[in-house]
């Protein structure tokens, strides 16, 4: 749609016309603000825990599991130094035997959901699929947050 | 010839005045738009660009994504 109208534009004379192929979604997908009748109800990427404990895949699990547990959490997210996201260790993979590498342990490539999705339809989706937690991601797969069923129920 | 941008250049164009036109359907523009972007939805482009753009200024469009 957006080739057709910056096409016709041009062809108007207009001067100097840009297309932004992206569009609204991989602005969205980014986290970017946007104005509208939605704009202020909670999306994914508001409500996603960002103080989600993050580790590196060549870690030691047991390691990981002291430092989530000790800031009160069960879960952690495997990044890179660009926080790119690797894995999830959730309760069940904390658990796993601490001597092994966190890259052995975790649950790779998780689902992952962009920032601008409706609180609304994140809680239906965990409901219907039976998620606890969902990662949150902007397209380029850098990890916002770690998003609760609690954050999104009620 | 159209030019393709992508956000950041976006963002460095419409800050420094360039107008930003939403071509999706007006509703889909109610719910959602980028900041300071204005509404015309394709099919009223003919009709509407000229009167309310200024052809001597850049104008970004855009729509849902590269569909």
């Amino acid at each position: 749609m957006s080739p057709r109208a910056a096409w016709r534009l041009e062809s108007l004379g207009f001067v100097e016309v840009y297309e932004y192929r992206g569009g609204k979604l991989d602005w969205m997908a980014a986290g970017l603000p946007t104005e509208g009748t939605n704009a202020k109800r909670p999306r994914a990427g508001g409500l996603a825990r960002a103080d989600v404990p993050t580790c590196r895949l060549d870690e030691r699990l047991g390691d990981v599991r002291n430092r989530a547990r000790e800031q009160g959490w069960d879960a952690a997210v495997v990044i890179n130094s660009e926080r790119v996201v690797f894995g999830l260790l959730r309760a069940k993979e904390l658990d796993l035997e601490a001597d092994q590498q966190v890259s052995q342990a975790m649950r790779p490539a998780p689902s992952t959901f962009r920032p601008y999705v409706l609180a609304e339809e994140m809680a239906a989706y965990m409901r219907d699929h039976e998620r606890v937690s969902v990662v949150i991601t902007t397209s380029d797969g850098r990890l916002v947050g770690l998003l609760r069923q609690e954050d999104v129920s009620g | 010839m159209p030019r393709e941008v992508d956000r950041n250049e976006l963002r460095r164009l419409v800050e420094a005045g360039a107008q930003l036109v939403e071509v999706l359907p007006e509703e889909e523009y109610a719910e959602d738009h980028l900041p300071k972007a204005v509404s015309i939805p394709l099919g009223r482009l003919d009709g509407e660009a000229l009167t309310a753009l200024d052809r001597n200024r850049p104008v970004i469009v855009y729509c849902w994504d590269i569909a």
